[in-house]
């Protein structure tokens, strides 16, 4: 174990031997604002049409192990992702993104919406659209990411990618000290799944139900808001939130049980300093849950993760312009129950932590080949001596 | 150039090569899984069947409920060892001095606290004037439980207390379920059956258990209990809207493939010296009386469980375990303050599924073995007695040895 550990340090220092200087890291990454993230890929500036078709893709191998246990080495198409665009008009675009997970395992419209703008300060969105809930959820591009896997937080706390039938506005104001990003939509919302799943606790991402798109489970619509500052020197800071009732308490007119609301509280942060890139997100959710059920599916439940990626390389490298060789780490943790035990007050488990370190290298910024190591700390719900996963991921991914 | 391409060669075969950068898996010992050896290939494929099934948490969509206690086996019985103490299960009823009433109209006799959505839990009524509380046990090993001939547990009972000893064991006779299917060595007294699972040995096999686990502690019915469990007090028929049976035979069969299935715990530190000296302690001061150590099963249908010796430490009978363990809770052939002795193996590594601390007995309520101890009465007087007058050095030996199973 220690020799491996050596050798893998060991492999690692010719990185270091590459530290030289190297140009600014900034164009890079284009990815910082969520608002605009789902017209900030390249295809649709390659067109000189006013529709231009793209997509992504995204392919992994795996080796993971949980306690020696492992169904060894495998891979995957992850993602295959269609992206349409039409500029309608100078100030009206439509957007969509159909997407394959794992070949046709499942298949879902992730986007189809339509912006008006009204004004730069005011645009109008309708249509199947990602709610701005932290960094991760409306800014998901596999290719943008230097990790295979999302966030822990940004997957088993916010619900990425959550997709929602919602309409709304956003814009922006800008002045001399930065921009002011708003978001503020009406959607169907999450719904009972939540709870009293097969996750066998609070999830938000169990709430999903093809049936959002068609109507609402209980007639009163989710809220969703964000408001973020952003300028050269600090990047982007955000806070969003998402919440509503989402359980099913009237059907056919009828009140079949009480109303229990759902609130998500995130901050995210995406910034650099000097040539370290730096991204992170807080998540907060609280949930009501039918009496009796508290302990088991926990009514307050966080996820943060802090990502860290900085250059070794940037130059001409196999014939590719401005390729760029970087390193990243990622630390994240998730509390799925935040609650104490009914018969001693002692603290539930239901934890998760882990660690993550790989490299990645971009021949193009919209391209990726990526390896990573990731080790995580998993502590069941009665607080047991942890369960250790780790594994390797080599993926690639990149935009078409 | 060739300087990158050696360190992305270098980096990957790095990652490639460095299956010891995942984690290690445990010492068998050291865990509460596995199969029984000499399992076929077919039989160990069933068995993974089987713990899928273990560790699936029902939802609402699966036909959860409407009331129940838990969502899955795997969160009671943890890890397949003993459970904590929050995943507890509550029996309760009415004892009218002459007769006893489980209140099966007021939700008796088990409490299903939890409810799905929109439906009304069961709580306690108000003449419950009697109320215990399990814990789960551990369900490693069963196999070679079920696979025990009825004639050699009658040979470890002593229901007159003839041999003098103060220890009265007794088989616990009671009514089999419609279900079930004796085998050859299953002998029928008036109609009747040892029962040999559950803290009152009031079921007679790992099925029996199975499926009353799955409808009286997760609201799972089943092709042998296709009646949904419900609040009595907000109506039946009412709340669970999937059909059943909820689960199939299949299912079923599968979890008991994999009870059967489990291997015994193994041991940790046998030839320690002082584990030594503590099991033979155990066996001077009277606890093998009841924790019997060997036994041999009978011939199975499955052939790894066939004539094979394992080693328990429980006689599978019943014992007046005194007043301090008197539940006031006849349940089954067993009166209120007899236990069926439960087997003590993996006791040492029940730290490591009740979420690092130790809960004892019954109802958890010992926290360590010399407090389990202080609550043995009845039966076990003379033996606990004998137990507290060793020395420090010999009660730890003792203790050792137990923490070694
Ligand atoms: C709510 C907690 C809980 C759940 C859920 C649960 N059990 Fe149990 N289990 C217990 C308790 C408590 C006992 C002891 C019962 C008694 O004394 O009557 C027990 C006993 C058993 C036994 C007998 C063990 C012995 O040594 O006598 C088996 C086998 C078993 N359970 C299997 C299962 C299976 C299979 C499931 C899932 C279908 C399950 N249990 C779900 C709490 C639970
Ligand atoms: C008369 C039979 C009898 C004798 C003798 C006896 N025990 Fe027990 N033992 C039991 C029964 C029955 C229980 C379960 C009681 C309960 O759950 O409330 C038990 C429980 C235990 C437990 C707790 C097991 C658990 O999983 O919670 C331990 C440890 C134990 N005995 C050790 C001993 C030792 C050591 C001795 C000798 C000093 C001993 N016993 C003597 C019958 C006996």
């Amino acid at each position: 174990m220690k020799k491996t550990l050596l050798y893998f340090v060991y492999s690692l220092l010719p990185t270091a031997y590459c530290l030289l200087p190297t140009s600014s890291y900034s164009q890079q990454d284009s990815s910082s604002s969520s608002q605009n993230a789902i017209y900030n890929r390249p295809f649709i500036s390659l067109g000189k049409t006013n529709t231009a078709v793209g997509g992504y893709l995204e392919g992994n191998t795996n080796y993971f192990s949980e306690d020696g246990v492992t169904e060894g080495f495998s891979m995957e198409l992850r993602r295959f992702n269609i992206f349409l665009y039409s500029r309608i008009h100078e100030r009206i675009k439509f957007i969509s993104e159909l997407e394959f997970e794992h070949g046709t395992e499942e298949i879902a419209l992730e986007t189809a919406l339509l912006d008006f703008e009204f004004h730069p300060a005011f645009n109008l969105r309708a249509g199947i659209l990602l709610p701005q809930i932290g960094l991760v959820n409306a800014n998901h591009d596999s290719p943008k990411w230097d990790f295979v896997e999302r966030p822990i937080s940004s997957t088993a706390i916010i619900p990425t990618t959550l997709s929602e039938v919602g309409v709304g506005f956003h814009g922006k104001f800008f002045s001399n000290a930065g921009t002011v990003a708003y978001d503020v939509y009406l959607m169907n919302g999450l719904q009972d799944g939540i709870i009293l799943n097969e996750e066998g606790r609070t999830h938000l991402a169990s709430g999903k139900n093809p049936e959002m798109f068609g109507e609402d489970n209980n007639g009163v619509p989710m809220f969703n808001a964000r408001l973020a500052f952003s300028n050269s020197k600090l990047g982007e800071i955000g806070l969003s939130w998402y919440g509503g009732v989402y359980n099913s308490f009237r059907l056919d007119g009828v009140e079949v049980d009480a109303k229990r609301k759902l609130s998500l509280t995130a901050f995210d942060l995406s910034t650099a300093i000097r040539k370290l890139k730096i991204q992170g997100e807080l998540a907060f959710v609280k949930i009501q849950v039918p009496e009796g059920l508290e302990e088991l599916y926990g009514t307050n439940q966080y996820g943060a993760f802090l990502e860290l990626g900085h250059p070794i390389l940037k130059k001409k490298m196999l014939g590719f312009e401005d390729a760029q060789l970087s390193v990243h780490l990622r630390a994240e943790k998730a509390d799925f129950n935040q609650g104490t035990f009914v018969f001693d007050g002692s603290k539930i488990g239901d934890e998760v932590s882990a660690l993550s370190f790989g490299l990645s290298w971009r021949p193009l910024a919209g391209s990726v080949i990526r390896a990573n190591y990731r080790y995580h700390w998993i502590y069941d719900f009665f607080g047991n001596p942890p369960a250790h996963l780790g594994g390797i991921q080599v993926g690639i991914a990149t935009y078409f | 150039m060739l300087k990158y391409i050696s360190l992305l060669l270098i980096t990957a075969i790095a990652l490639v090569s460095c299956s010891k950068l995942v984690p290690p898996e445990p010492a068998p010992e050291e865990v509460l899984a596995g199969t029984v050896p000499g399992l076929t290939q077919a039989q160990e494929k069933e068995h993974l069947v089987g713990d899928a099934f273990f560790g699936k948490v029902f939802g609402t969509a699966d036909g959860l409920g409407p009331v129940f206690v838990q969502t899955t086996c795997s969160n009671c019985h943890v890890g397949n060892g003993k459970g904590h103490p929050s995943t507890m299960v509550t029996r309760f009823g009415n004892n009218q001095g002459s007769a006893f009433d489980y209140l099966n109209n007021k939700g008796g006799a088990q409490l299903q606290p939890r409810a799905i959505a929109g439906y009304v839990p069961e709580y306690l009524p108000s003449e419950a004037n009697v109320i215990t509380r399990r814990l789960a046990p551990i369900v490693m090993g069963l196999g070679y439980i079920a696979a025990l001939s009825d004639q050699s547990i009658l040979a470890n009972a002593d229901s007159a207390d003839l041999n003098g000893d103060g220890i009265s064991g007794r088989p616990c006779y009671v009514d089999p379920s419609s279900f079930f299917i004796p085998q050859s060595f299953h002998i029928p007294n008036n109609g009747k059956y040892i029962g040999r699972f559950g803290k009152k040995a009031e079921k007679v096999t790992l099925l029996d258990q199975v499926v009353f686990a799955l409808k009286q502690d997760i609201g799972i019915t089943s092709d042998f209990d296709p009646q949904d469990i419900f609040n009595p007090l907000s109506g039946n028929f009412t709340g669970d809207q999937v059909a059943d049976p909820e689960v199939s035979s299949y299912v079923v069969n599968s979890l008991v493939f994999y009870m059967r299935t489990l291997k015994a715990p193994e041991r940790r530190n046998a030839e320690d010296p002082d584990v030594k000296e503590g099991e033979k302690l155990f066996g001077q001061i009277g606890c093998e009386s009841c924790h019997k150590p060997d036994h041999v099963t009978a011939v199975s249908d499955i052939e790894a469980l066939s004539n094979k010796t394992f080693h328990p430490f429980s006689d599978f009978l019943l014992h007046d375990m005194g007043p301090a363990l008197d539940d006031g809770y006849p349940e089954g052939g067993a009166a209120s303050n007899e236990w069926r002795t439960p087997a003590l193996w993996g006791l040492g590594l029940a730290e490591t599924t009740q979420g690092g601390k130790m809960f004892l007995l019954h109802d958890g309520r010992a926290t360590g073995i010399e407090q389990a101890l202080s609550f043995h009465g009845g039966e076990s007087q003379n033996a606990r007695n004998a137990f507290f007058t060793l020395s420090e050095t010999q009660r730890k030996q003792v203790i050792k040895f137990l923490m070694s199973l």
